[in-house]
């Protein structure tokens, strides 16, 4: 068999691939942006939940444009369906996405209580909104939606709103809560690591009953077979490890050991979107309806010659690209800590001085304090 | 009627992006090298002036790069059957310019933020030109798709699709490389002259304080060269560029002139008072230029628009083939001008930074440069918006020349639909705009760091009223 013969399935599992470290990545961050209002005492803890999110954020968000910009090379189809079908849906989320990423640049441009208030709501919002889409949306994946002979979606917005669909949403939305406190119980230290750790514990109950019923949902409820279709044992194993990862990566938060909690949230999201990926297979956009007018991988795919193009360009960047987003993490891999002169509630400009607190730190062992006041001086942002 | 909305959705998204587009990829560069003439000759003061652009380079990438999202799911949305016919040549640059261009952009964005007290300095002045090659590697892989919009090369169309043959051949097309030269040294010239407006009007405003103008004189002197130098080749590329046009989408390069009927030495109007089909009630014509600008000789042939219609018709059927010929006439005016007068404008600049040291450019002798000045960073802007208005435009009605047709590419939606995400992007982005534009204006006012109201330099003090919290700080 010739190395580039079956290209087409290669490529799927790649798409997988990217919104699986995708949701890994930015689930993390979007679970910081949503809890950082539940979990932050005062000025000074909102400002280590968004750093301890802020050098990479924006790495972790390019996931989804290379998903989708694959998505467009490999399966102009799918992607043309997808979008033009699940329109309302995707415009929500890239508004909600747009103004979440200029909250995290623009929230301290202006020394203003109010308007970092704005700025908080709409980077809660900006992570909030997507979360719950992207769950809807993978469910609406697995489940399948009615679908016209094409791959026709025209059902709207309310048609994607299928019960199963909605618990699907908020088991990724406490999923991703779930997945960012524990990082934050992982990058911060003292009570706002606390503060995280306490809280895993109800928001995991949570994200075990709500996934559990998304998994026992779908696996019950079947839409009609595919002729190649997986057997239902990998996507229902994969739905159960992920929905048992929650449990394992909740008691480790528990126990306080934040490095496996996080390792098991992580392995949840990943496990969760290969269930959802090994389920929709050999399909693309798998039909409720009628199998026949589901879009099915060979189906979607481009020609031979863009497949074995993209081949080559992924394998040759793709390993520079997770060296140097590896290395970031690598680089920014110490907790923050809270200086000892910020347990005042806020910060007041021009006050701070050299705020820089250096080897003052009290908890010194490796880990870097914040400073607090205002000093520009040294800094981009 | 979803068309027209969905072609005015394209125009608004497109459009907003790139006022920010060129200021990325230009700002990057220029804080880049600023940065490195720090670091080389340890210059306090451009490092000073690199931490300041440095700042309204991050205001100005946040809008930059979320904005740019909605690009890379705008073809599906509202153009889903241009996205089927073409997804196998025109997808592949986007993924690869995601993967190649803004992983780099975006990672190395966030170490240049948060690193520079966590990395060697020779590491974070690496991280920053990482970011300026991903900016400009975007533009190629972007303009290499669109270039294939203008140009199709390396494809057959097989099955109601078009197949890739060659991607070398994409690479290679000949309007890419005039189109990245054009964009990207426009880049560069908007940033330019950006930094030559702020500079001029802070040296000037800063009069009292001689660590800021000093500061500031160089910024001025520097930008109005470097804004020279690129707005010369900017004008070059497209001069090349047009012959490309000529041999390649000759329609738009009729319509550019409004040239109705093919002529031998071909004059080229520069303004024109009055109907541009029939007779005009006033026009300055520049005799044989448009033959020059065309094919590079005295006399030679440029096609009229009723003749290239009719070889049109007789190639694709009944139909018209003109774009909106207004629209491509003035777009093309308005930009070439902005063009020259920025050209003008930073040479003005050049001649006042060389007399009396300086002087031409600040105090009361530089009263009218730092106006003109200050008004001039508007032109850029100006000059890339009708830039593309213009190269889309006179597309038309083609989205791939000679290939699709832009109303057969659309999207299957209702008019409600396209409207509210149409209505949507304009609400949000005209409130990012607004706070954008404030966000910058306050950047500019900011003191230069290290630099008190006196003139002394303060080693890492606090500075002053205007200070704000470091937000982004590991």
């Amino acid at each position: 068999m010739e190395p580039f013969a079956n290209l087409n399935t290669t490529w799927f599992a790649l798409i997988g691939l990217l919104w699986a470290g995708y949701l890994f990545l930015e689930g993390f961050d979007f679970g910081v942006s949503i809890v950082a209002p539940l979990v932050s005492r005062d000025e000074t803890d909102k400002r280590l939940c968004l750093n301890a999110i802020g050098p990479v954020w924006d790495g972790n968000e390019v996931w989804l444009i290379t998903a989708g910009g694959a998505t467009f090379a490999a399966f102009p189809l799918w992607y043309a369906r997808l979008f033009n079908g699940f329109y309302l849906a995707l415009f929500l989320v890239l508004l909600f996405l747009i103004i979440r990423g200029v909250s995290f640049e623009f929230r301290n441009k202006v020394d203003d209580p109010r308007w970092r208030l704005t700025w908080d709501w709409v980077n809660f919002l900006g992570s909030f909104v997507p979360a719950v889409v992207w769950g809807v949306a993978f469910t609406d994946f697995v489940h399948g939606v009615p679908l016209f002979p094409g791959g026709h979606y025209q059902a709207g917005l309310p048609g994607l709103l299928h019960p199963i669909a909605i618990v699907g949403g908020l088991a990724s939305l406490a999923l991703f809560s779930l997945h960012g406190l524990v990082f934050l119980s992982l990058k911060t230290s003292g009570g706002l690591a606390e503060r995280a750790r306490r809280l895993a514990m109800p928001v995991g109950a949570a994200a075990l009953a709500l996934l559990g019923s998304t998994v026992a949902w779908v696996a019950v409820a079947s839409r009609p077979a595919v002729p190649g279709q997986l057997t239902g044992a990998l996507p229902l194993g994969l739905g159960i490890a992920a929905v048992a990862a929650v449990g394992v990566g909740t008691s480790f938060a528990r126990a306080g050991r934040d490095g496996w909690a996080f390792g098991a949230t992580g392995f949840a999201v990943l496990a969760a979107v290969g269930a959802v990926w090994s389920r929709m297979f050999p399909a693309v956009f798998p039909a409720s309806n009628h199998a026949a007018n589901g879009l099915t991988i060979a189906a979607a795919a481009s020609e031979h010659n863009t497949l074995v193009v993209m081949t080559v360009v992924a394998a040759i960047f793709m390993p520079f690209v997770l060296l140097y987003q590896g290395w970031t993490y690598w680089v920014f891999r110490q907790r923050l800590t809270r200086p000892p002169e910020a347990r005042s509630a806020r910060p007041s400009a021009g006050a701070g001085g050299p705020a820089r607190a250096g080897g003052a730190t009290p908890a010194g062992n490796g880990s870097e304090t914040i400073p607090t006041g205002s000093q520009p001086t040294a800094q981009h942002a | 009627m979803q068309l027209a909305l969905a072609r005015w959705e394209f125009a608004v998204v497109t459009v907003f992006h790139f006022f920010f587009v060129p200021v990325t990829i230009g700002l990057a560069f220029l804080v880049a090298l600023m940065q490195t003439l720090a670091y080389r000759r340890g210059d306090a003061e451009w490092d000073r002036l690199s931490r300041f652009f440095g700042r309204m380079f991050l205001i100005n990438i946040a809008v930059g790069v979320v904005t740019g999202i909605t690009l890379e799911f705008q073809f599906g949305l509202n153009w889903s059957a241009y996205s089927i016919f073409v997804g196998n040549i025109f997808g592949a640059p986007l993924a690869i310019e995601a993967l190649l261009a803004f992983f780099m952009e975006s990672t190395f964005i966030g170490l240049w933020i948060f690193g520079r007290d966590r990395l060697s300095p020779r590491l974070h002045l690496a991280t920053i030109w990482m970011v300026s090659l991903g900016t400009v590697l975007s533009a190629l892989f972007i303009l290499a798709a669109n270039s294939w919009m203008q140009h199709p090369v390396g494809y057959k169309v097989v099955g109601g699709k078009a197949v890739l043959t060659n991607f070398w051949a994409i690479l290679g097309n000949p309007v890419l490389w005039g189109a990245f030269s054009h964009t990207v040294l426009a880049a560069f010239a908007t940033a330019g002259a950006l930094m030559l407006g702020i500079s001029a009007w802070r040296a000037h405003r800063g009069a009292a304080n001689s660590g800021e103008r000093s500061a500031f004189l160089r910024g001025a002197r520097f930008s109005a060269a470097f804004t020279c130098a690129t707005t010369v080749l900017v004008a070059v590329a497209g001069d090349i560029q047009a012959r490309l046009m000529d041999t390649y989408q000759p329609m738009k390069m009729a319509a550019a002139e409004a040239l109705y009927h093919t002529e031998r030495g071909a004059s080229f109007s520069l303004i024109t008072i009055g109907n541009l089909k029939q007779k005009p009630v006033f026009q300055i014509r520049v005799p044989h230029l448009l033959s020059l600008i065309a094919n590079l000789s005295w006399n030679g042939t440029v096609q009229g628009i009723d003749n290239l219609q009719a070889a049109d018709v007789a190639k694709y059927g009944k139909g018209s083939y003109i774009p909106l010929i207004p629209l491509t006439y003035w777009s093309f005016r308005v930009m070439v001008g902005a063009g020259i007068a920025m050209i003008l404008l930073s040479g003005w600049g050049i001649w006042a930074a060389r007399r009396r040291g300086g002087g031409g450019l600040s105090g009361t002798g530089g009263k009218w440069f730092t106006r003109a000045a200050m008004w001039g960073m508007a032109l850029p802007f100006i000059a890339n918006t009708f830039g593309w208005i213009f190269t889309e435009v006179g597309r038309q009605p083609w989205v791939v020349w000679g290939l699709m047709l832009t109303r057969k590419g659309v999207s299957l939606l209702s008019v409600a639909d396209v409207a509210l995400t149409l209505a949507g992007f304009v609400v949000v982005y005209t409130a990012l705009g607004v706070i954008d534009a404030w966000l910058m204006v306050r950047a500019a006012r900011r003191p230069l760091d290290g630099i008190g109201a006196g003139g002394e330099v303060a080693e890492g003090g606090p500075i002053g009223a205007e200070a704000e919290v470091p937000g982004l700080i590991y």
